[in-house]
């Protein structure tokens, strides 16, 4: 008899994919500037690092908030007695404000409709779980973040139909893209439940235009449909435009007494915003109470520590820490960007224009051997294994065009992101010097170029420095 | 075109069930020593509130743990940050050693098959996730903890199939039992993929014998069906006979055949008295599952905040072995003074060494031997006695007149009233029912017949957890 399940068998979990090799590689020779220098730089994590002295700061002002006290007391005993899957009161109040201020206070939220999830992973797992039976599907535009493979579709067993988005318009969603895989989901005789959007878009590191927004509201309002707005990244918005949230456009006239209002519902987790994945903290908005009440009682599958709840409960509701965060992490952010969009730049790869995320898509296109994955994957290897970075290719992501990539830039100090775009481009550098492609590009430094393809890039960290940028 | 899914609408989390009524009266009336003193006490709740002065007073002597005071600061950027579904080494090797120590060091863990999971409710689902597929069936000893409908079905769509045991030999498990509710599924075609055991056993407060444990061992064996242990009181086993792992048996070469099938599920909730944390334990012998569920993890992963507390304390070996010690002492005290009370009105409990709760034989209290009776019996004494105790029908125990009632949630105090309000009740009770309980004795046996086949009926249609409210069929009126 077969002894395990057919989920456990199986490759749903979705860890066979590149998007995990390269983290796999990085495991096995990862960077450290001192013990490991020439090490491989991870840079398939999408994880804000840039923002915790402001945590830290806050903490050292703060000891009673994670020494489970109040007002001096000990509240111990209560916490850790507190299992009640509502979640703790004062913090889904003060995450309610905190998710209202990201948005610039041009919508609320109301805690009564907010249900607690152990991260972002479980919410959407959940959600589906609540939206859709096995064998059912949600439509997802392409690219999209790796792990949705996992999270939508492994024990659910819900299917997920692309909707292809191409480099041609800036990847945006367009009507006839959301046409053409519902129709795809006909052909393929599965039935269409919703549509999920990362907005901001991981791995593209754009937040949806108001246009494309409208779409998608039309779109399901048509088809009579969900909506799921993963907004994990909407705190990381550091250039205009702004940030548009689902629940601002849906706070328009016609949509709020139609029944759209019940079928849109948003993920949220503090592990992009605050930077803080550890804690385990996600969360399913909703306006359908019946969504709320399920999701409610499958989050006793995971639910947030108690002891994490009270803490953030104090860290959020301290108004005028929460503003200053929101306001240096941007900042921080933008500057990070355009450190890589520069390093980048002086490579000669261009990246698609972003305004969010802590990533982002960088076009190498030009740097393939032929317009296939094929030529993509040879290229990934190369710069996995040679150039000593972990980056994740394009088709990790379900890109249908090959040869783009998503680089991270907020999860490394500012002189290893400097070290990676030196690599980056003596490797470009080396590439065209042999393919003859860009006379433009030539090395200053003659002597490198007579190094091997493998020894050359360890040799660059301490002796081939390039002129600083 | 429905909206939602089957699961979001049907009853699987089992919120309907019986066993939350008497919740939402405690909810709407909740006892307090000086604000409501006649308001229903909770005894529905199966915590661990005795032992709290001790852990506040580590955590107060160790603020290095609670990683966000300056003493611990220098730790949060790693921690706040690290979310790597294997869990912080510290966490797993301080959690294996502590289950080394509840079973008195008579088994070894290996700490690379500890997988994390949202608490023993996220522990159970995962499992079933791993080792059945829809429609196939585990195999579990009634009366048992009302949450594994939800646990293990809901989401999962597996079921549950009761091994029925009865209060003529102490609910005590046996192979008969076994291998009646085994064939019992060959019947009805459902593939059982493994059998869950609860030792300690919540509600029963016991726990299981090398013998039996052999026997189930041997069971699951022969199948080639998992077996699943949940030892969440595990440290709970406050007098003899000595807890016996399965981890114990799983050594015993000659009974366990294949380790592949060993499986155990922990917890902190009852042990430390901790449910707010979330802490969740698989450990598996079985390495393709112990992969397959630390993929599984990522859904409910346990806050590294709490993983580093936990890692912290649990590592202090003098603090556990006090802990232990102590926590086993009140446990012992708190349950002798429960179960003497009702002893002096009569009112017998099986003989228990584990657990939070009492099982409580009120049988004699029924106006007849029927689950309706139980119901009524329990709505009285929710509503009159003003006490939240759980009836033995919501446990699936097939015996009506059984009642769980917890005594580890609660001070002293709290419980003396509680034991009062009893004491009045059973003595008022006496007076009224000796009259019709003898008339209600010269009633047809067939009325018996009839409603354990209700019963059974309802067992083995698992997806339908009827309220109390519905378990007045056709068959019982037809009777008048």
């Amino acid at each position: 008899m077969k002894l395990l399940s057919r989920k456990a068998s199986c490759n749903s979990h979705g860890q066979d994919s590149s998007y995990f090799a390269g983290w796999e590689e990085y495991e096995k020779n990862p960077y450290d500037d001192v013990k490991n220098p020439k090490g491989i730089i991870q840079m398939g994590l999408a994880e804000n690092q840039l923002s915790f002295d402001l945590l830290e700061s806050w903490l050292a002002k703060n000891p009673d908030a994670a020494g489970f006290k109040r007002n001096g007391e000990s509240i111990f005993r209560e916490l850790a007695l507190f299992q009640d899957y509502h979640g703790l009161p004062a913090f889904k109040n003060a995450l309610g404000e905190f998710m209202a201020e990201i948005r610039g206070n041009k919508v609320s939220f109301d805690s009564n409709k907010l249900v607690l999830t152990a991260g972002a992973t479980s919410a959407n797992e959940t959600l589906i779980f609540c939206l859709a039976n096995p064998g059912e599907a949600f439509l997802l535009p392409t690219p999209y973040y790796p792990g949705f493979d996992r999270d939508l579709k492994w024990r659910t067993e819900v299917e997920i139909v692309p909707i292809q988005c191409t480099s041609s318009n800036g990847f945006r969603i367009t009507k006839s893209a959301l046409e053409e895989a519902y129709q795809q989901a006909q052909n393929r005789n599965l039935k269409v439940k919703g549509v999920l959007v990362t907005n901001p878009s991981n791995p593209l590191g754009i937040s949806l235009s108001r246009h494309e927004l409208n779409l998608l509201l039309s779109f399901i309002a048509a088809k009579g449909i969900h909506l799921i707005s993963d907004e994990i990244y909407s705190g990381t918005v550091f250039n205009s435009p702004g940030f548009v949230s689902i629940m601002e456009v849906l706070m328009n006239k016609k949509y709020v007494n139609s029944p759209v209002w019940d079928r849109v519902h948003i993920v949220y987790s503090l592990s992009k915003d605050l930077g803080l994945p550890g804690f385990r903290v996600g969360a399913i908005y909703s306006n359908d109470k019946m969504v709320v009440d399920a999701a409610t009682k499958m989050s006793s599958f995971g639910l947030v520590s108690s002891q994490t709840q009270y803490l953030l409960s104090a860290m959020l509701s301290d108004k005028k820490f929460t503003k200053n965060y929101v306001t240096e992490n941007h900042k921080r952010l933008k500057q990070r960007h355009a450190m890589l969009i520069r390093g980048l730049k002086n490579a000669g790869i261009p990246c698609l224009e972003s305004n969010a995320g802590l990533f982002c898509w960088v076009d190498m296109r030009h740097l393939l051997s032929s317009k296939t994955f094929e030529a993509e994957m040879e290229l990934w290897k190369k710069i996995v294994y040679q150039v000593g970075l972990n980056i994740s290719p394009g088709s990790s992501c379900h890109c249908v065009e090959p040869g783009w990539f998503r680089m991270c830039f907020a999860n490394m100090s500012e002189q290893t992101l400097d070290l990676a775009m030196q690599r980056i481009k003596s490797f470009v550098n080396s590439i065209s010097y042999s393919n003859n492609l860009s006379p433009n590009q030539q090395h200053s430094n003659k002597s490198s170029r007579r190094k091997s393809f493998s020894k050359w890039v360890f040799g660059l960290s301490f002796h081939d420095r390039e002129s600083e940028r | 075109m429905e909206l939602l899914s089957k699961i979001a609408t049907n009853d699987g989390h089992g919120e309907n069930s019986s066993y939350f009524d008497g919740w939402k009266a405690y909810d709407s009336d909740p006892f307090h020593p000086t604000k409501n003193i006649h308001g229903v006490i909770q005894m529905g709740l199966a915590e661990n509130q005795l032992c709290f002065d001790l852990i506040q007073e580590w955590v107060e002597n160790n603020p290095k743990a609670s990683i966000c005071t300056p003493q611990g600061s220098n730790d949060f950027k790693d921690i706040s940050n690290y979310q790597d579904y294997h869990g912080l080494p510290e966490f797993r090797n301080s959690v294996a050693r502590f289950m080394e120590k509840v079973r008195g060091n008579k088994v070894k863990f290996n700490p690379d098959r500890i997988v994390m999971s949202g608490g023993a409710t996220g522990a159970h689902e995962t499992l079933a996730f791993c080792l059945a597929d829809p429609g196939e069936a585990f195999l579990v000893p009634t009366p048992y903890y009302p949450g594994y409908d939800r646990d293990l079905r809901w989401r999962t769509s597996i079921q549950l199939l009761p091994v029925v045991c009865e209060s003529s030999n102490e609910f005590k498990l046996t192979r008969e039992a076994l291998e009646d509710a085994y064939e019992k599924a060959q019947e009805a075609n459902i593939k059982v993929k493994g059998l869950i055991l609860n030792n300690p056993s919540n509600p029963l407060g016991t726990v299981l014998d090398r013998d039996t444990l052999r026997d189930a061992m041997s069971f699951i064996s022969e199948k080639d069906i998992h077996l699943i242990c949940d030892e969440i009181y595990s440290a709970t086993v406050f007098n003899e006979p000595d807890f016996i792992s399965i981890a114990e048996i799983a050594e015993e070469g000659a009974v366990c055949k294949n380790r592949d099938l060993i499986h155990i599920v922990y917890s902190l909730s009852k042990d430390l008295g901790f449910p707010g944390f979330r802490v969740g334990i698989i450990y598996s012998y079985n390495d393709a599952v112990v992969n397959c569920a630390r993929k599984m993890s990522s859904f409910g992963l346990v806050s590294t905040q709490t993983q580093h507390l936990i890692a912290s304390m649990l590592s202090d070996d003098t603090f556990v072995e006090k802990f232990l010690d102590e926590s086993a002492k009140r446990l012992a005290e708190r349950q002798g003074l429960f179960s003497r009370g009702l002893a002096k009105v009569g009112i017998e409990s099986l003989k228990g060494n584990a657990g939070l709760f009492c099982w409580m034989d009120l049988r004699r209290l029924l106006k007849e031997p029927t689950f309706e009776a139980e119901m009524e019996l329990w709505h009285l004494i929710i509503s009159e006695v003003k006490l939240n105790i759980s009836p033995g029908a919501s446990f699936h125990c097939l015996e009506p007149g059984w009642f769980r009632v917890c005594f580890a949630n609660m001070d002293d105090e709290t419980l003396r009233i509680a034991l009062k309000r009893i004491h009045k009740f059973v003595i008022q009770e006496k007076g009224l029912d000796q009259p019709t309980t003898r008339k209600q004795c010269k009633r047809s046996k067939l009325e018996l017949s009839l409603s354990f086949r209700r019963l059974d009926e309802f067992m083995m249609t698992p997806r339908t957890l009827s309220s109390p409210h519905s378990m007045t069929s056709p068959l019982v009126r037809a009777r008048t």
